[in-house]
């Protein structure tokens, strides 16, 4: 304690008074501590989950062919110094006919170039499996001793560097082989599901908003209800949603969701009512209380003196509305809506309920195709038992969240754009 | 220190050496050096936006809890400078008490309200006691007693804000800082106040900030009249016995200001 | 007053009828768009009434062949020998739920005041960002990051014999994770709502920052923080998929959060992510559970509003 503290207190009721000024302090410190430690714990957890993801996305793979390379040449001379014609000979020689069918329908086989023809071998004839992964950090930082192992566990394998998340991957359907999977079908999926949820929920949900902010008159018992349980049904957990367009969508507007009534039928649309637009319409229903409610916000910050500037040269009150409020709280609403599409898009709960069948391997056709999604792919590959799966589930998740983070950015972006503008 | 030992004689409460106070790049007081007397009434008056209420939270530290402000120049109590690096601003606000503007009083019942800051700095006597004679000197006593236990944002705002000096009275500091303290009061519970002011300023040092030149000239005994630059910047014009500045001003605007020709 | 009034020039009351074109029009297009934003605005009612006419129709379908009182009392859920207590699921659920309590609460209110009373205001706004992005990450990659990264570590923590691969600990932790920023930043919204001249009244009597902190305004923001709390139970009942991937399918009925159990929402997801014949027993039961999911997070919600609302009308 020094000494301006100690002269003070013994001026001033140390009689009456036991400061503690130092141990309170102290007990300031120690819980500020405390509060920063909880901080830290808070934002190692998010990078917990990005290093997680990061890591099992990318690493060494352990890979061993189905047959030997050097068994497909006489010579046993590695694929790579053959001429393009060796290669062909080899492709006739080994691939089912239906395969050579499809390869050669286009143009023939002398015709596609040298690494064409090595990767067509190694896709139908090498067919290379994934023995082990190993997981990104373990492979940059201890690489000698994955090599070490790779060598000891499986002699046959050769090591390999993959990034799970390529090009490739993001093009290539689903498949059963993890070498070749890829998430081409749960993107259109996702697009599609997603572009049903914009058309229907964005001018039901900004038509409910202006209803509720302009037109109802919340003396009334029916606009009361109808706000109350808008912020109700915001707070119900989405897999009630899931089961209840199970029984809505999927299975009493069967006809209407299967495309029935629309003559819609062809081979991939036995989805029983398990579609497209059954999904879209469960999204829709979840993410149109959000919609509204940010909505809502948007239209209530335009002021009131613009509506009224509005009627007094003698507009009628949707005239009022679509020229001078709508406009105004236009980047409101899309900022909010994008947040809620952003949500759909992660929503997982109701997809695995409506869309149950996940290993789809062909394109969405129209609204009434079976479907997968990014979240339900992610889904599926986390939980299945072999741990090469993971990988695929990691790269799909980078995608989604990649997809979402450019949303989200979006809405920052529209919501600093126009913020700046003062009224 | 050596330098103002002839001032800490007992004489002055709080002494002021040029000082500047900044929020961020703007400079609210600019240059003031002012001395306030013991067991006196301080009024600081002066056109609005003058940078009365930084000086008077200068007082107590409390302007540090404004974001990026920061002074220059030199605040003393006894003689000591309350803004060198090793004083604690916790032991400054104990001795230095402050009455807000708007009545504050915790969303606690009357009793926490009186007792609390006497509780949290340690109090080793009967706490019920102390809330009563606070009470008391608080001229609250008899309009609360037998609702201690109620909500105080039940009160009115005039009682609200008594039951803010109590609370203020009760860690028994040497000094009372008020803010405009009747600002937000109907006229009837501004004259209670102000009788209460005269009534503490036997046992204690007062200073208050009005804008109300009248409450000033009622009430106080040394008024230091504030006003600003082109810049906005606060500076003292004159200080003297109220008395003096009030009949008698050496500054024209002085004059001006307590005339209402401006402010 | 009579007297007065007949010294005004009082022209009375006009007889004259409005003449056409200031009278009122039916403005066609108006009347319709108005009933279509009604319509609109109706869609969320129709949304509830299809929830809870869903939910009781099936529930009642269920509760024919089910005693409530079998529901309610047992302790073993196997559809197969007709065994049909939700106790095993309600209890995972319960497990999950106060395990992400434990962790994110606390933590939670300790960075919303960390935010709120001693961050620098950069500080603050670098981070309430990235609670958006966490709280904007969809859940499925929670259950990922469950099951891949927190059950390995509780294994290798505790011991693989005591951790199974599935159990209601890593579920719980990452449901704690997920609803962090929720908790945080509905927190420290009630902190900052409180007003500073409260800290001003407490730090001019002298007390510490942790002081005016702890005993000034978290009391003043308890009934917002206690919304906020309330809240995030809410969601951890009904939190899906993280269940789903780590928690294990099932029901057991366990009190060992290393052990497997099946929540209600993970039961949900199994059966009706199967192969489903409708109106069987087991189509039925998901909505039976759903309904009982319904009605505890409406129950939930409801009470924080009600909190809420409370809560702004004494700042107001």
């Amino acid at each position: 304690m020094n000494t301006i503290q100690k002269e003070l207190v013994g001026s001033v009721n140390s009689n009456e008074f036991d400061y503690r000024t130092e141990a309170r302090h102290r007990a300031g410190k120690f819980w500020l501590n405390i509060f920063r430690l909880s901080t830290l714990i808070g934002i190692l957890a998010l990078f917990a989950l990005l290093y997680n993801i990061v890591n099992d996305a990318f690493g060494y793979v352990a890979l061993e062919y189905k047959v030997n390379p050097a068994s497909l040449t006489s010579t046993g001379a590695p694929l790579e110094t053959l001429e393009k014609a060796d290669l062909a000979a080899i492709i006739e020689a080994k691939v089912s006919a239906g395969l050579l069918r499809q390869l050669t329908r286009d143009r023939p086989l002398t015709d596609y170039s040298k690494p064409q023809l090595l990767d067509i071998i190694e896709e139908n004839i090498l067919k290379p499996g994934v023995k082990e992964t190993w997981p990104l950090f373990t492979s940059l930082f201890q690489s000698s001793r994955v090599i070490n192992e790779a060598q000891a566990n499986y002699p046959e394998a050769y090591l390999e560097f993959r990034s799970w998340l390529s090009w490739e991957f993001i093009v290539s359907p689903q498949d059963s082989d993890p070498i070749v999977a890829g998430i081409r079908t749960a993107i259109l999926g996702t697009l599609a599901i997603i572009s049903i949820v914009l058309v229907t929920a964005f001018p039901v949900g900004v038509g409910a908003a202006i209803y509720l902010e302009e037109y109802a008159d919340t003396r009334k018992w029916h606009n009361r209800a109808i706000e109350t349980n808008i912020n109700n049904l915001a707070g119900v957990p989405s897999i009630i949603y899931g089961i209840v367009g199970l029984a809505v969508f999927v299975r009493a507007l069967e006809p209407l969701t299967s495309g029935a009534i629309f003559g819609a039928l062809d081979g991939n649309t036995t989805a029983n009512g398990r579609t497209i637009l059954a999904a879209g319409l469960t999204l829709t229903l979840l993410i149109l209380p959000v919609i509204i409610i940010n909505a809502r916000e948007a239209i209530k910050a335009v002021p009131n003196s613009l509506r009224e500037a509005a009627y007094a040269i003698g507009a009628t009150k949707w005239q009022t509305i679509w020229f001078h409020v709508l406009p105004n709280a236009l980047p409101g609403i899309l900022t909010g809506t994008i947040i809620a599409i952003s949500r759909a898009i992660g929503e997982t709960a109701p997809l695995v309920v409506i869309g149950a069948s996940t290993y789809i391997t062909f394109d969405p056709e129209n609204l009434f195709s079976k479907f997968t999604a990014l979240p339900i792919q992610v889904y599926q590959w986390t939980t299945r038992p072999q741990d090469v799966w993971r990988s695929l589930a990691a790269a799909s998740i980078i995608v989604l969240l990649i997809l979402l983070l450019s949303l989200n950015g979006l809405a920052i972006y529209l919501r600093n754009r126009y913020s700046r503008r003062n009224w | 220190m050596t330098s103002n030992g002839h001032l800490t004689n007992g004489q002055y409460a709080i002494e002021v050496k040029d000082l500047n106070i900044y929020y961020g790049d703007f400079r609210a007081i600019k240059n003031v050096s002012l001395a306030i007397r013991s067991n006196q009434i301080t009024a600081i008056i002066g056109p609005s936006g003058c940078g009365k209420s930084t000086m008077l939270r200068s007082f107590n530290r409390m302007n540090e809890l404004v974001p990026n402000s920061h002074i220059e120049g030199q605040v003393t109590f006894h003689g000591y400078d309350i803004y060198a690096n090793d004083v604690d601003p916790v032991e400054i606000r104990r001795r230095i008490g402050m009455v807000f503007q708007r009545p504050n009083p915790f969303p606690k019942n009357i009793y926490d309200n009186v007792a609390w800051g006497a509780k949290i700095n340690g109090y080793k006597r009967d706490l019920d006691d102390l809330v009563e004679q606070s009470l008391r000197q608080a001229a609250l006593w008899d309009e609360v007693k037998d609702k201690l236990h109620q909500n105080a944002l039940s009160l009115s705002g005039g009682q609200q804000q008594r039951l803010c000096i109590a609370r203020t009275i009760a860690v028994k500091p040497e000094i009372i800082l008020m803010d405009e303290p009747a600002s937000a009061l109907d006229p009837i519970a501004t004259l209670r106040i102000e009788e209460l002011m005269r009534e503490l300023s036997r046992n204690y040092t007062i200073i208050v900030v009005t804008h109300n030149m009248q409450q000033a000239a009622r009430v106080s005994d040394d008024t230091a009249f504030f006003n600003m630059d082109e810049d906005r910047a606060g500076y003292l014009v004159e200080t003297g016995p109220t008395s003096e500045i009030f009949t008698n001003p050496k500054d024209k605007r002085t004059e001006d200001y307590i005339t209402g020709r401006f402010g | 007053m009579a007297e007065i009034t007949s010294h005004i020039n009082n022209p009375g009351y006009s007889d004259k009828s409005t003449p056409p074109e200031l009278r009122k029009k039916v403005r066609l297009s108006e009347t319709i768009i108005h009933g279509f934003l009604f319509l609109f605005g109706s869609i969320s009612i129709l949304t509830t009434l299809a929830i809870i006419y869903e939910l009781l129709k099936e529930s009642w379908l269920f509760f024919r062949e089910v005693s409530l009182l079998d529901f309610f009392t047992g302790i073993k859920w196997q559809p197969q020998i007709g065994e049909f207590s939700v106790w095993p699921l309600v209890n995972a659920t319960l497990m999950t739920s106060l395990i992400a309590m434990i962790f994110a609460l606390p933590i939670g209110l300790m960075i919303a005041v960390y935010l709120s009373e001693y961050a620098t205001p950069r500080f603050r706004s670098t981070l309430k960002p990235v609670l958006e992005v966490l709280a904007g990450i969809p859940t499925v990659v929670y259950g990922y990051f469950a099951l891949t990264f927190m059950t390995p570590l509780l294994r290798l923590i505790f011991g693989a014999q005591v951790v199974q691969i599935y159990n209601t600990a890593s579920a719980g932790i990452v449901i704690g994770i997920l609803i962090l920023p929720l908790v945080t930043s509905m927190t420290e919204d009630a902190l900052s709502a409180v007003p500073r001249s409260l800290r001003e009244g407490a730090y001019a009597l002298g007390a510490t920052r942790l002081e005016t902190a702890i005993r000034v305004v978290l009391p003043a923001a308890i009934s917002g923080i206690a919304a906020a709390f309330i809240l995030a139970v809410s969601r951890a009942i009904g939190e899906t998929m993280i269940v789903s991937i780590a928690a294990g399918a099932g029901p057991n009925f366990t009190f060992n959060p290393f052990n497997p159990a099946e929540t209600m929402t993970g039961y949900m997801v199994r059966i009706s992510g199967g192969d489903l014949s409708y109106d069987s027993i087991d189509y039925n039961s998901i909505f039976a559970i759903g309904l009982l999911l319904f009605v505890l997070t409406l129950g939930l919600n409801i009470i924080s509003q009600q909190i809420v609302r409370r809560f702004r009308e004494v700042y107001e």
